[in-house]
């Protein structure tokens, strides 16, 4: 039987399966190559909190969900075109939000009557018809399918079914025309000392590809064309990994020694893990006792010269907050990153959320002003550290910035950057020529851009000291003067409101007046270009502005605002950053807030909009 | 090894422009003193000292002395001290903290500092109060202790300082008494050339909201039956006559005299090496029936944390040689888009 091949712009796939089934795994494989193949993407990754929650149970799924597109594409998709479900508690979990004539996949093996019970299915949805209406469903029994690849292995049948995810691969290999090779390489290396694996492996993916090539059951198969991107060396790079590469170029671009001082926490975590596999480039990294004792060993590195910095999420920022008011108060250049998670308090450790823009700009006793940066797109997390880095030291300053869950874990295609090409990191430490009148000013600040003098131990005559407790401005010593106190919160807001007079002027995506703006900050970006997008090819009167920073807030944001009849706010929050744009700009903003530990659709953000202007 | 001539210094070097704004009559004046004496002579370049304190009467420390110093936030100074150790391992470390700061809020900080090992310096003035917050009893005070916060007497039993410390794996464990300047100085110097974590417990007398805490240890009267002067290698002898000594009976010390039944070769010697008399010694402080160490109760040599750290950068620089960030971008899977 002929199969024939179709043309498609742009297809959503989610891997879903128990949490030992492998399908983070899976995706990351489907990624690569979908990747090498040169198709624009965009993953989001979603797993639940327990390690290995019970086999079989609807807690214990684990999904990955790949868009991927001849098209430049912003957003890892909103319903999936193709869920493929390894048992039945995947199946529940995903399988209302596949899109309508959408396609499952299933192995038809895991569907036993104890998993339909522990999924909560009364009958088999494979066999009762329950699916057939809406969806195109393929029940194949792939745990079967790789017994009988592996027959003369000799392996222990539970390491050979472990193999079933890469049959599914192999499947959707086929189907979407993506080459394994790269795949194969990969599991040499993953399995250098255990070539059964490697084998076994192999065996189970050839044999899902073939399942496709050879059966009747799959008639089409998809291609999509490469995208049209701009000329340059790509690879695919997680968030997490490209905000540790950019701390990385900030310490060899400044010649600063990085210091990284943290506790792990989830989904910061990887950063802890891949600074510490980077020590041939000489980054010191320390897992502290707690959460407090990683921002304070960075404000400590940072003290001595170093370039401090800490990652955590949402509870760790809390309970770092106190020390970050020192980091106010003694005007030391230290980088906190924040991967935020869902809260309050524990909250969805793995979900994604947006929800401590807040704690971030007033999470501290006092006045205590830090400069925010946040991070659009995995990739950005590169440039974002890089900046946060920069700024930090220029104005000696603590700078937060704020990532996600979905930015951390997720990938895009990324254009490989050149360290030659990044902005200039010149660092000056304070010397003897700092000393007038026999004394060292500790707190003399610099007129541009009001930082005072690094003076690291270790530099003879400079010796001096620093604290919590309120600063005479200049000299820095301890004082109680309470125009001293006024005029010190005053240098110390002033210092950060400073920063804004190097940033580019904002980028407006669409006209500079119209209906509607659509303002975003963080991982939302994706979104709200893509519905602004579709509703300008609707000739709607929409534009989007992003905020790379929000705490200062762009010289000529006001300006823009009031241009635009209506402002959108999409945030994965309780309303956040709106809450600061109305009161700073007197605007009537309106907020879309969806608070489910993901991403905010495009789909939803165009509905609200057109609710607002018709 | 021939010692790096530095530049001499005076205690006027030491000395910083602040005002000292302890209450008259607090034992930190005592200490402050000793310090300023003697970190002139310990060889170091001035500008390699760095004193982190964290918050209390003994956190105010570091602005006295005209070194690099950090008034920090309470209970934090082992993280801080922590960072600028681990970024530049040639300088001198200096915690400054009080039972409050370094065993209540930050106890936490304190047993990691120690078991790590970092070479880091512990000065812990032991008041058994909470001066700074006017009299509040802290977790080393005695049990039942009548203070603002307890008008019917604390409830908690205290912490023994050198028992955390042992038990928290510190390498070098020792006790000092404000006004004792010369065995100060002693154990300054001490704990100074102690390779790895030094924990100096002071005993340090509060005038204002604990006066006489101590003063079994420091009145003449009394002081000689109630201190156990510790030596390496010697024989724990102590008393007004040299009469009384530290004995083992099976694995119990007791107090005996010497005369007719025990000798001074009956006693227990002193051995800094070992933990379990470290740990004897450590537990006498609280019993009425013993005298309180004082001088250094333990010191082992062990592998210290930045030097390990340190070693394995240079391993890994051996291994895969002197990396570049470009690399770690050029590396993985690429493709060129045309």
């Amino acid at each position: 039987m002929s199969k024939t091949t179709q043309k498609v712009d742009e297809v959503v796939i989610r891997f879903a399966g128990d949490s030992g089934d492998g399908m983070q795994l899976t995706g990351g494989r489907f990624t690569e190559t979908t990747a090498i193949v040169g198709n624009d993407l965009s993953t989001l990754p979603d797993f639940p909190a327990e390690i290995r929650a019970p086999a079989g149970s609807l807690a214990g799924v684990s999904a990955f969900q790949i868009k991927f597109s001849s098209k430049d594409i912003h957003t890892p998709g909103d319903a999936p075109d193709v869920l493929v479900a390894m048992n039945p508690a995947a199946l529940k979990v995903h399988q209302q939000e596949l899109a309508p004539g959408g396609t499952i996949i299933c192995n038809a093996n895991a569907f036993s009557p104890r998993n339909l019970k522990l999924a909560g299915y009364e009958a088999n949805p494979l066999e009762d018809g329950s699916l057939d209406d809406y969806y195109t469903v393929y029940d194949i029994e792939m745990s079967n399918m790789v017994k009988r690849a592996c027959v003369d292995m000799k392996l222990p049948p539970k390491t050979v079914d472990r193999t079933k995810n890469f049959f599914a691969l192999g499947l959707l290999f086929w189907i979407y025309d993506r080459p394994m090779q790269s795949t194969k390489n990969w599991l040499k290396v993953k399995f250098a000392k255990r070539p059964e694996l490697v084998e076994a492996n192999a065996r189970a993916m050839d044999a899902g590809y073939n399942y496709g090539d050879t059966t009747e059951i799959f008639t089409t198969r998809y291609t999509v064309d490469k995208a049209s991107l701009p000329a340059g060396t790509y690879r695919n790079v997680v968030g997490n990994y490209a905000l540790s590469l950019g701390l990385a170029a900030a310490a060899e671009k400044s010649g600063l020694g990085l210091y990284y001082g943290g506790y792990p926490i989830t989904p910061a975590s990887d950063i802890l893990h891949t600074l510490s596999a980077w020590k041939h480039l000489g980054i010191k990294t320390f897992q502290a006792e707690d959460e407090i004792a990683g921002v304070t060993s960075a404000i400590g590195a940072a003290f001595a010269g170093n370039l401090g910095v800490t990652a955590t999420s949402g509870p760790g920022i809390a309970l770092k907050g106190e020390a970050l008011g020192l980091a106010v108060m003694a005007e030391l250049p230290v980088v906190v990153v924040n991967v935020q998670r869902g809260g309050p308090s524990t909250g969805l450790p793995t979900k994604t959320e947006q929800s401590d823009l807040l704690q971030a700009l007033y999470g501290r006793n006092g006045e205590a002003p830090i400069p925010v940066i946040t991070s659009a797109t995995p990739g950005d997390c590169f440039f974002v550290a890089y900046e946060a880095c920069r700024i930090a030291v220029k104005y000696m300053t603590p700078v937060i910035l704020l990532t996600d869950g979905y930015l951390a874990n997720g990938s895009e295609p990324w254009q490989v950057p050149k360290i030659d090409d990044l902005p200039p990191f010149d660092v000056t430490f304070a010397d003897k020529s700092k000393i007038a009148d026999g004394q060292f000013m500790p707190y003399l600040r610099d007129k541009d851009t009001m930082a005072r003098p690094w003076a690291i131990p270790g530099t003879e005559g400079l010796e001096h000291r620093i604290g919590g407790l309120e600063k005479e401005d200049v000299t820095g010593n301890v004082s109680y003067d309470p125009d001293n106190h006024h005029h010190m919160v005053e240098t110390r807001a002033l210092k950060v409101e400073k920063i804004a007079n190097e940033f580019e002027p904002t980028e407006i995506f669409g006209k500079k007046s119209g209906d509607l703006l659509l303002l975003s900050w963080g991982g939302t970006k994706g979104s709200c270009r893509s519905a602004a997008e579709s509703l300008q090819d609707e000739k709607k009167k929409v534009s989007h502005v992003h905020l790379r920073w929000v705490n200062p807030l762009p010289n000529d944001l006001g300006e823009i605002l009031i241009k635009f009849k209506n402002i959108l706010i999409p945030e994965i929050n309780y309303g956040q950053l709106i809450k600061i744009i109305r009161s700073e700009f007197l605007v009537d903003a309106k907020g879309l807030n969806l608070v489910r530990g993901k991403p905010i659709s495009s789909a939803d953000i165009q509905k609200t909009a057109k609710d607002l202007i018709g | 090894m021939p010692e790096t001539k530095v530049k001499t210094y005076t205690r006027a070097d030491f000395t910083s422009d602040q005002a000292v704004r302890w209450c008259p009559g607090c034992g930190d004046y005592a200490i402050l003193a000793q310090a300023q004496k003697i970190f002139p002579d310990l060889g170091v370049e001035k500008e390699k000292f760095v004193f982190i304190s964290g918050i209390g009467c003994s956190s105010r420390f570091p602005y006295y002395m005209d070194t690099y110093g950090f008034h920090t936030i309470h209970g934090r100074a082992p993280g801080i001290a922590s960072g600028v150790k681990l970024s530049n391992p040639d300088l001198s470390v200096w915690v400054v903290t009080g039972d409050g700061d370094g065993l209540s809020i930050g106890g936490n900080h304190m047993i990691h500092l120690l078991r790590r090992n970092l070479d880091i310096n512990v000065m812990l003035f032991n008041n058994r109060i909470y001066g700074l917050t006017k009299g509040q009893y802290s977790p080393t005070s005695e049990l039942g202790k009548v203070t603002r916060s307890t008008p019917m007497g604390s409830l908690d039993r205290p912490f023994n300082p050198l028992a955390l410390a042992l038990g928290s794996g510190a390498t070098f464990v020792c006790r000092t008494i404000d006004i004792e300047t010369k065995h100060m100085q002693a154990i300054i110097t001490r704990s100074y050339s102690h390779k790895g974590t030094a924990f100096i417990e002071i005993y340090q007398n509060c005038n204002i909201f604990n006066d006489g805490a101590f003063a079994p240890m420091t009145d003449k009267e009394s002081k000689a039956d109630k201190v156990l002067w510790l030596e390496n290698g010697q024989p724990m002898l102590f008393g007004a006559k040299q009469n009384k000594g530290i004995r083992l009976d099976g694995n119990k010390p007791i107090v005996v005299t010497i005369g007719k039944k025990w000798s001074v070769d009956d006693l227990l010697v002193h051995d800094e090496g070992d933990y379990v008399i470290a740990s004897l010694l450590s537990n006498m402080t609280y019993q009425d029936d013993f005298p309180d160490p004082i001088g250094v109760l333990y010191a082992i040599d062990a592998p210290i944390y930045e030097d390990l750290m340190l070693a394995q950068i240079n391993k890994a620089v051996k291994q895969k040689g002197t990396g570049s960030v470009q690399d770690l971008l050029d590396a993985g899977d690429t493709w060129i888009v045309e």
